[in-house]
This record gives structure tokens, C-alpha cells and sequence, in this order.
């Protein structure tokens, strides 16, 4: 078994007692290239054989950074537009519920015909749909020093591929009548989240979600089932979904009372306020990258909760001009999109940036335009100003919170 | 906004079993995004009950779960509370995290306090809920925070009862019931707006 080269060797407990020699020294080679800080040739020993799931190379250390309540993506750290789920950012109310997806049920009721109760295997029967969407926290925007990176900034943002049932699905099912103009989600944690939802959103495109990225949804995610509503701020999408009532007006919970509403003009609290507004930030060269003189490509991303991006600018010049920069495929509704500008870097201390155009015609606003539109005292919902960055000479990289202010 | 020819299929429903007649009611109304349309895509025969998956919840099923309760004070349950009984609850299980008498601890301020010059007054039940009905219904569903889930319905009215006294929305002798609570007035609720951006050009 072992002196067959492209067949890595198995070590089955027969083999390893029958004490083959081969094998024996396999095992030594192997244990020592594990035990020394780094492979110093990976060339001449042989490698892990195959295991039952993958692993992160050791190399790579990403990671969320938790507080109490969240943990941010480091958007600094992908590439692509997809989000490693383990990397995907967590915002609760009162930690992450333990569910059995064996005893889990969903039930629908209020103005419907048939109220119903649904396992998680009647869930998965119906006709399943999948989508990549972003996922973004409407209060997702941090500011204040220059060491701060994208993380840090705007980590609550997300991008998965969400499958489920559409809503709409279990709306024809339970008989929605037409009086219902509003349903209530619930989720099943020890916050027993709630938010009110408008009907049509159901029938529009939300979808009660059971898998992300192919497998099924992570704990922080809303194991094993949560309601995913594109382009809507993360904490309308409730995760742990146990209950989902339907009636003809808005409860005005608590998370959308107190929470996730925000002061505007004249003393105004703007409440209901579902859409994430179109936003980029460059993810590199962000704090703390060093660049070095030369070309450097300047990568980031773009989304909008109103539909697709049509156009991401970015300036070299701290705003003066603004240069297209180029989407990747696919650019999807709803959707964060990788957008690169090719830049050469003479050495000269500059502010680099993005602005984003969505379909609707929105371009991505300053913060003094933020401000101006809101008055002083809006909170820190739907934030979504234009972000700078410092080139300082020597190639380092600094958050320039200041900017557009 | 009314379909009047909706009425008809939903009758016809009820004797013919036939689901078909009925889907046109299911039609989303509205889009939600300039580039949606991947809305609802069943063929109109999918109406209630077509799959047959799930189980009628029966009512005693839907009863244990559904404690929400609405600003017109539907889903208060019976019981009532007074502030007295309530300052006496919140000392005991509230106080460690919301400071003395709500005024703000490690977990915030619940009661509006004289503001701090140069500091934005926080924004509390008496200064920004619109409702009161929302303290009962969260106040039930998630506190004590250490502890979800704990208190009887008397506890809740009585630290709801509590709570609006100390932020000057009731007097002292006022009883929390299904009755009393909704028809308290938020000094907040006239200035809620809804949702005034729309995309496009304009900011806001
Ligand atoms: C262990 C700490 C802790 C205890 C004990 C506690 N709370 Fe809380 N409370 C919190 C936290 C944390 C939040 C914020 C939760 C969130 O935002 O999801 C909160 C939020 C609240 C809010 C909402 C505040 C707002 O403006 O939105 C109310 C009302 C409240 N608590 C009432 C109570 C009452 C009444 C009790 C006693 C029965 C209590 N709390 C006990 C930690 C606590």
C-alpha cells in the first residue's frame, strides 16, 4: 500500500499493528512535519492524507472580532464575493440558541385559512429556491480614530447563497387572505426577536432559508431555519424563525421602536426604514497594509439593497477625479459585488476612494450629505458614507474618518 | 387598492375544492426593488393546502406560542400590576443591570434622567417609545436578560406599571391591566414617520 506513490497510505489499525515498516516510518515522517513549526519541504514528505472536512491552512488567520453583542467580518481578508460562513458576521439579542432541527417547527397563523404548523422536513419538501444576497447590519457603521480597518468600520456585512422555500410558497399554503397586510416573525432564542414585516416583502422575494453555502445554516446564522429578506437590514431577516403571524397592521415591537429607527429632521424618528442604501468600501490597500511604489490594485466592494450595482468610482486623488473601476461577474441584485481599479502609486501622500451608483440612480453619499439630509442628531442607523483612506509616503495606510464630514 | 372580483374566488373555494380559482388573490402586488421578480413562480393551481405538507396548528398549539401583543392591547393577557409591587420586582431583578430605579447601569437607562449639558439625553421609554404596549410585550419576552422568560404576567404589568411611572406617564395609583395600559399616551408616538427614502438621486 504505501510504495504505491499517488495512493496515499490508510492507516488502518491492521496495518499500523501489523507493524509494516513502510508504514511505521510514514507515521514518524509525518508526525514530525506536524510537530516542526513549518513544512520545510513539502516536496520530500508526504502529505495529510484526506480527513472528513477541510481545514483552513494554518497560515491564514482571519478571523471575526466578537464584542458582546456582534462579531465582524474581516471584509480586509477576502477575496471574492462570497463569504466563508464561519466568516460570516453575528449580531444577536441574547447569544446563539441551541435548536433540535428534529423537534424544530414553524407555525404560521393569524389571517390565514389554514393555520399550520410545519417540521423541518415539510419546510424542505416544498419547491426550494436558492439566491446570493449580501446580509448587512443597518447599524453598520463604526468611525472615530485612523487604525481602524474595513472590519472594524463596516464588518457587518455578509454575503452567502441562501436556499429555502419562498414565502410566497407557504403564503399559497396557508391560504394569506387578503386583509393580511402585515406579518410578524418571530425568532425562537431567548430574545424571542420580533419584527414586523410587510406582506408584500412575503410575496415580493423573502425566503425561509434552511442552508447557506450548500450545508445547512450555521447556529449564528438561525440554525436550522431563519427568514432571509434581500436587500433589508440583517435584523429583519430573524433567524431561529419559529412563529410567523399574519395580520393587518405593524405590532412596533421593541426592535423597531426603541431599535433600529432613527432620528431625522425636526425632531422626525424615521421607523420602517427596511432598504440598505448602496455602499462600497475599498477592502485593499486598507489600514494596516503597507503598499509599496508601482501598480497596486485597489479592490473592494459594492452592493445596494434596491438592486444591482451599475457603477463603482474610485478616486486616487482624495475626490478630484473619479475613475471607473470594473465590476466582476456576476453582478447580482441585491448583492455585494467585487469591483478592482488599477492604480499606479508614485509614492505621493493621497486619499483613495469608492462611491457606488445603484440601479435607482442613488450615488453613494458623504457624510456631511448624510448629515445634512438627517440633521446632527441621526443615529448610527443606515450609515453609509463615502470612506477614505490615507496614503501616507512611506506606503502605510490610515482610515481618514474625517473625510466628507 | 381593493379587488372586487377577489371576493368570488375565495367563496367558490370553500365548496368546490378546487384551489385554482382562488390564486389570483395570491399575486405579489407589489415589487420590492428595482430589479425584483423573482417573486412567487407556483403555477395558479398551488393554492391552500395543495402540497399538503405541515399540520393544522390547533389552537391550544398556536396559544402557547403567540404572546405578542399589539399597541390596541390585543394579546394582553388577564392579570394586572401595580408600581408599588413593581419597584419592589425591579430592585430585585432589574436594578443590577439598569442601575437604581432604571436610571442606567452596565445595561443602559430605562427612565428619562435630567440630560448632561453638551450630551444627547439617551433615548428611553418615556423620551422615544412610541407605545407602551412594547414595554409589556418586551419586558415579557426577553427580561431579565440573565433570566428570559421568568415572570408571570402579574410581575410584567406591574414592572411595565413601574417603569412608565418613572418616566412620568402614569401616577403612582394607576393598576396596569389589558384596559389601562393601551390607553396610555407616548409623548413620542406623533413624532414616528415612516420610511421616506426611496433611492434615486436624492439623499435623504
Ligand atoms: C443581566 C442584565 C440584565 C438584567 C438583570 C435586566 N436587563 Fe433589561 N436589558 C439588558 C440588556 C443587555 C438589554 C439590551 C438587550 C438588547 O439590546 O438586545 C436590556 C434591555 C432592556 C429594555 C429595553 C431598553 C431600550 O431602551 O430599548 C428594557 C425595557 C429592559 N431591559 C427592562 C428590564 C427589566 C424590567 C428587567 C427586570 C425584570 C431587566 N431589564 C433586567 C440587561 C439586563
Amino acid at each position: 500500500m504505501s510504495n504505491n506513490p499517488t495512493q496515499p497510505p490508510k492507516f488502518t489499525r491492521r496495518s499500523l499493528l501489523g507493524g509494516a515498516m513502510a508504514v511505521t516510518i510514514v507515521q514518524t515522517t509525518l508526525a514530525k512535519g506536524l510537530q516542526v513549526g513549518r513544512p520545510n519541504d513539502p516536496t520530500k514528505q508526504m502529505g495529510v492524507p484526506p480527513g472528513k472536512l477541510g481545514s483552513r491552512s494554518r497560515f491564514e488567520t482571519l478571523a471575526k472580532s466578537p464584542s458582546d453583542i456582534s462579531s465582524r467580518s474581516p471584509l480586509q481578508d477576502f477575496q471574492g464575493m462570497l463569504t466563508p460562513s464561519d466568516l460570516h458576521f453575528e449580531r444577536h439579542h441574547n447569544g446563539v440558541p441551541t435548536i433540535d432541527p428534529a423537534t424544530y417547527s414553524l407555525t404560521i397563523h393569524g389571517l390565514v385559512d389554514r393555520p399550520t404548523v410545519f417540521s423541518l422536513a415539510d419546510l424542505k419538501r416544498f419547491p426550494s429556491v436558492s439566491r446570493i444576497a449580501f446580509l448587512e447590519c443597518s447599524g453598520n457603521f463604526r468611525t472615530g480614530k485612523d487604525t481602524m480597518t474595513p472590519q472594524d468600520i463596516c464588518g457587518l456585512t455578509s454575503q452567502s447563497e441562501w436556499t429555502g422555500v419562498r414565502l410566497s410558497t407557504l403564503f399559497r399554503e396557508v391560504g394569506v387572505r387578503e386583509k393580511a397586510s402585515w406579518f410578524l416573525a418571530e425568532g425562537g432564542d431567548a430574545a424571542l426577536m420580533t419584527r414586523s414585516i410587510p406582506v408584500r416583502k412575503g410575496w415580493a422575494d423573502a425566503i425561509i432559508a434552511y442552508a447557506q453555502n450548500g450545508e445547512a445554516i450555521r447556529p449564528e446564522q438561525g440554525y436550522p431555519v431563519r427568514l432571509f429578506l434581500p436587500g433589508w437590514e440583517g435584523n429583519t431577516s430573524v433567524k431561529w424563525l419559529r412563529r410567523i403571524e399574519l395580520g393587518d397592521a405593524p405590532w412596533h415591537t421593541r426592535e423597531e421602536t426603541s431599535k433600529y429607527t432613527e432620528t431625522i429632521k425636526g425632531g422626525k424618528v424615521r421607523q420602517f426604514s427596511f432598504d440598505i442604501d448602496a455602499r462600497s468600501i475599498i477592502t485593499f490597500p486598507t489600514y494596516p497594509a503597507q503598499i509599496e511604489r508601482g501598480w497596486v490594485e485597489i479592490r473592494g466592494l459594492a452592493w445596494s439593497g434596491r438592486g444591482k450595482v451599475t457603477r463603482v468610482e474610485v478616486s486616487t486623488d482624495a475626490g478630484k477625479h473619479w475613475q471607473v473601476a470594473e465590476l466582476q461577474d456576476p453582478v447580482l441584485d441585491k448583492a455585494h459585488t467585487v469591483f478592482r481599479h488599477l492604480w499606479r502609486w508614485e509614492g505621493v501622500e493621497t486619499l483613495i476612494m469608492s462611491r457606488v451608483t445603484d440601479e435607482t440612480g442613488y450615488v453613494q453619499p458623504t457624510l456631511r450629505q448624510l448629515l445634512d439630509a438627517r440633521g446632527p442628531d441621526t443615529g448610527g442607523y443606515h450609515m453609509n458614507p463615502v470612506t477614505a483612506w490615507l496614503i501616507k509616503p512611506d506606503g502605510r495606510v490610515l482610515y481618514q474618518p474625517d473625510y466628507g464630514r | 387598492m381593493t379587488n372586487p372580483w377577489l371576493l368570488i374566488p375565495i367563496f367558490l373555494m370553500n365548496w368546490s375544492g378546487w384551489k385554482a380559482v382562488s390564486i389570483h388573490s395570491f399575486r405579489p402586488r407589489t415589487s420590492a426593488g428595482a430589479s425584483a421578480g423573482k417573486a412567487d413562480t407556483l403555477p395558479e393551481r398551488f393554492g391552500p393546502g395543495a402540497f399538503g405538507f405541515g399540520k393544522l396548528a390547533k389552537p391550544e398549539q398556536v396559544a402557547a406560542l403567540d404572546i405578542d401583543v399589539r399597541p390596541d392591547g390585543t394579546g394582553l393577557p388577564a392579570g394586572s400590576g401595580t408600581v408599588a409591587a413593581g419597584a419592589v420586582l425591579f430592585s430585585a431583578k432589574c436594578a443590577a443591570c439598569h442601575g437604581s430605579g432604571g436610571t442606567g447601569g452596565p445595561n443602559g437607562a430605562l427612565v428619562v434622567t435630567t440630560a448632561v449639558p453638551g450630551k444627547r439625553p439617551a433615548k428611553v421609554i418615556g423620551n422615544y417609545w412610541p407605545y407602551a404596549t412594547t414595554v409589556f410585550d418586551y419586558v415579557r419576552r426577553a427580561m431579565p436578560f440573565n433570566e428570559p422568560g421568568s415572570l408571570t404576567n402579574g410581575e410584567v404589568y406591574a414592572l411595565t406599571a413601574f417603569l412608565l411611572y418613572s418616566n412620568k406617564l402614569i401616577d403612582e395609583k394607576t393598576i396596569l391591566n389589558a384596559k389601562t395600559l393601551p390607553a396610555i399616551r407616548m409623548p413620542a408616538q406623533p413624532s414616528y414617520v415612516p420610511d421616506d427614502r426611496k433611492g434615486g438621486p436624492e439623499i435623504r
